[in-house]
């Protein structure tokens, strides 16, 4: 059986400076109106702020600097991410890229996407979407139908990917592809592309979400052509290339924090002496957020020591997403409001409305609950 | 794990799998002191865990110390190890000698009023203690009470306990509960302690928070094992979704309780840090009172047999969640803090170890 013990972790030196530096970035770009705090989570982003996050050296920042990183550990990216969301900035145009995709192609992408890529993505100026859902393949990952053949020079992708957050403001997709036909391993034959979002043979449509806007896309593949070099890692080692980068993906701030802002919104207006339920429902609030800090600090401790803590990142992504999506649903009772849609501003109904229309999505994206309940089972001995 | 915590572990399961067994929960439920398995704690030193070597400790840090608590707990075992602790703390706190043997604190609560009376050379005791842990067992009883609006830790001795009016109850674990009416009860010993009583309040709620780790663990590996081995419907219930689920949100409120619990014990070795502590008491209650719930309902019948240990535990979680503050009690302290900080200070706050 799995043991899911989250041990201390002690902040190097490092990352307590760079939480300041960070704190002193944004108070400068917030005073400079760069950005309106309390308005965004990490899928709100902003292509100019993103440079500038580049230009500052918070992009890639554990990458080798001869790819444009700052050599730092996962610990001090750690501590750079959890201060932007918190400060609510609007990281969201380069959160894939930093969080996920450029990892990949560092570890098993060809020297020439490495070097092509990477610097871009490290200066703020090069964005990611990840291609992985299809109509018939949400959860069931390995039902995968878009195929990859092989061509002169290069593979031709054909097929339908959705729900593909952002693919119309990001420059390349890494898409999860069937390169062999299913076999009695339904894991083995697929295999992750690097495909550059302005290739011919690839049709990008809208797909808009409950309250109106178009962050999802329908992306066909018609004969699109993916040249050798853009293949991540080997031919056929898809899948565990992406379930071994989970643990980057499910354990940072980001799966806890994305109604932070509205909570701050929440203090804000129930003042220093609200009545002894609101007082109860903070603290209970806060302890739940200390808690989950600790743990997910504790991972990027694993991370940097190169271990690789899957099982825990689940852990922290389930309890997390179920924190955030918990707090709209307790502050409405506490501050009665009535939201309305299309409210552009920074108001608490506003924020509450925002926080309530997203907050399906948050046990969703990145592997659902179920998914997430199900690895946990099998860590425990259960199956 | 550490060497140290490796070798206390299999100590104490080696005493507790010899004497937490079936009899001695029934006896001890009906009042009998489980005096074989106190003196084999004992033996070891471990009721003096908390204790530095010059004060009669074993030498082991704070953090071993409460390891030995959770461990102890984790076997449900019915004795006042913590409240041995808690009693030398407060003890050594206000420069006062620890006794040896059985010692006792009182649980804090809003309803006590003791008061420090008489002369410097016969100092008596009298004043409401609500609820006071095995107080009939103990041979000293470490109370905080109050003279001139400043506090002091207060020892009594077994033979003035015994001479006072006393009412046993039984927490819902079946553990002994007494409530003491002292009317110039003479005092062994006392000295004034700065803010003693949230100093115990603190304390406590961290011992409690440990022992409620302990509990949770166990639970949760007596719920994998049943569902492992319980056979419906032609396979294991552990085969099913709904059970996997139930026990992967089990096994996260013991991973989370568990994780707030050892912050707050990292920072409580030398003086407690009462947010850290409150992060704990009420992450723990809240995953005792939800994983309890689930514990039972994975056991189903079985579990809620007398014949089954499980109520061993989880009727110590639901008594103890209560006891030195209940969640709303801490949360809302909590609350406190973050309101007094402000929304632009919180962040700051809350990242500032």
């Amino acid at each position: 059986m799995h043991d899911f013990v989250f041990p201390a972790v002690a902040l190097p030196e490092s990352a307590n400076l760079l939480r300041h530096q960070v704190r002193d970035f944004l108070k400068k770009e917030r005073d400079a109106g760069t950005f309106t705090p309390r308005k965004n989570s990490w899928s709100d982003g902003d292509a100019e702020f993103s440079r500038k996050c580049g230009q500052a050296g918070y992009i890639g920042m554990i990458w080798p600097k001869k790819y444009g990183g700052q050599e730092r550990t996962a610990l001090d990216r750690y501590v750079m991410t959890e201060e932007m969301l918190a400060g609510g900035a609007p990281v969201g145009a380069h959160w894939v890229a930093d969080r996920q995709s450029g990892n990949q192609i560092l570890r098993h992408g060809s020297e020439r996407a490495r070097q092509m890529i990477l610097p871009k993505i490290a200066a703020g100026e090069c964005f990611f979407a990840i291609g992985m859902s299809e109509p018939d393949s949400g959860s069931d990952l390995a039902a995968v139908r878009t195929k990859a053949v092989k061509a002169e020079g290069g593979w031709k992708i054909s097929g339908t990917k959705v729900w593909t957050s952002s693919a119309h403001r990001a420059h390349y997709l890494i898409a999860l592809v069937r390169t062999a036909p299913k076999e009695e391993d339904r894991h083995a034959g697929m295999t992750q592309f690097i495909v550059d979002l302005k290739s011919p043979g690839l049709k990008l449509s809208p797909i808009l979400n409950i309250y109106g806007a178009h962050d999802w896309n329908e992306v066909v593949f018609d004969e699109c052509f993916v040249p050798d070099d853009m293949v991540v890692g080997e031919v056929g080692g898809g899948w565990n290339m992406v379930t071994g980068e989970l643990a980057f993906e499910r354990s940072g701030p980001d799966r806890f924090l994305s109604t932070y802002q509205l909570f701050l919104a929440s203090i804000d207006k129930l003042g220093e002496k609200p009545d002894a339920r609101s007082l109860n429902e903070i603290g209970r609030f806060v302890a739940h957020l200390t808690t989950l800090r600790r743990m997910s600090t504790s991972v990027a401790g694993m991370l940097t020591k190169g271990e690789k803590p899957i099982l825990e990142a689940a852990l922290v992504k389930d309890i997390g997403t179920a924190f955030e999506r918990e707090i709209p649903e307790i502050l409405r009772q506490l501050i009665p409001s009535e939201p309305m849609m299309d409210d552009e501003s920074t108001d608490f109904d506003a924020l509450l409305g925002m926080s309530t229309l997203k907050a399906p999505g948050f046990t969703i994206r990145g592997g659902t609950r179920e998914i997430l309940r199900g690895m946990i089972a099998k860590g425990l001995g259960l199956r | 794990m550490s060497d140290i915590k490796d070798d206390l572990e299999k100590t104490i399961d080696r005493i507790c799998d010899e004497h937490c067994i079936k009899e001695v929960f029934m006896s001890s439920e009906a009042g009998v002191w489980p005096k074989a398995l106190w003196q084999a704690l004992e033996e070891l030193g471990l009721p003096q865990a908390c204790l530095t070597e010059e004060q009669g400790g074993s030498g082991l840090s704070f953090e071993e110390a409460m390891f030995v608590l959770r461990r102890t707990a984790f076997h449900a075992a019915p004795v006042p190890l913590a409240e041995t602790f808690l009693a030398g703390r407060l003890l050594s706190a206000a420069r006062l000698k620890v006794p040896t043997g059985v010692l006792t604190v009182s649980v804090s609560h809003a309803n006590d009023n003791l008061q420090l009376a008489g002369s410097q050379a016969s100092p008596t005791l009298s004043g409401h203690a609500h609820r006071v842990p095995w107080g009939l067992s103990c041979d000293h009883l470490v109370v905080v009470a109050n003279r001139n609006n400043e506090s002091y830790v207060v020892v009594i001795e077994r033979n003035e306990i015994a001479k006072s009016s006393a009412k046993s109850v039984k927490n819902l674990a079946g553990e002994p509960r007494v409530q003491f009416d002292f009317e110039n009860t003479q005092v062994s010993a006392f000295a004034p302690l700065a803010n003693a009583k949230e100093r115990l309040l603190c304390e406590g709620a961290l011992m409690r928070s440990v022992q409620m780790a302990g509990a949770l663990q166990r639970a949760l590996s007596y719920s994998l094992q049943y569902a492992n081995d319980r056979v419906q419907f032609g396979r294991p219930i552990g085969k099913f979704q709904a059970v996997q689920h139930m026990l992967a949100v089990l096994a996260g409120h013991v991973a989370a309780s568990t994780a707030a619990i050892d912050a707050a014990v990292e920072v409580s070795a030398d003086a407690s840090d009462p947010f850290f502590i409150a992060v704990a008491k009420s992450r723990a209650g809240e995953a005792a009172g939800k994983g309890a719930e689930i514990a039972h309902q994975v056991h189903g019948a079985m579990g809620f047999t007398r014949e089954h240990n499980l109520h061993h535990l989880t009727r110590r979680l639901w008594s103890w969640r209560d006891e030195f503050g209940n969640e709303t009690h801490w949360q809302i302290r909590i609350g406190e803090m973050a309101l007094k900080q402000g929304a632009d200070n919180l962040w700051p706050f809350l990242t500032r170890l």
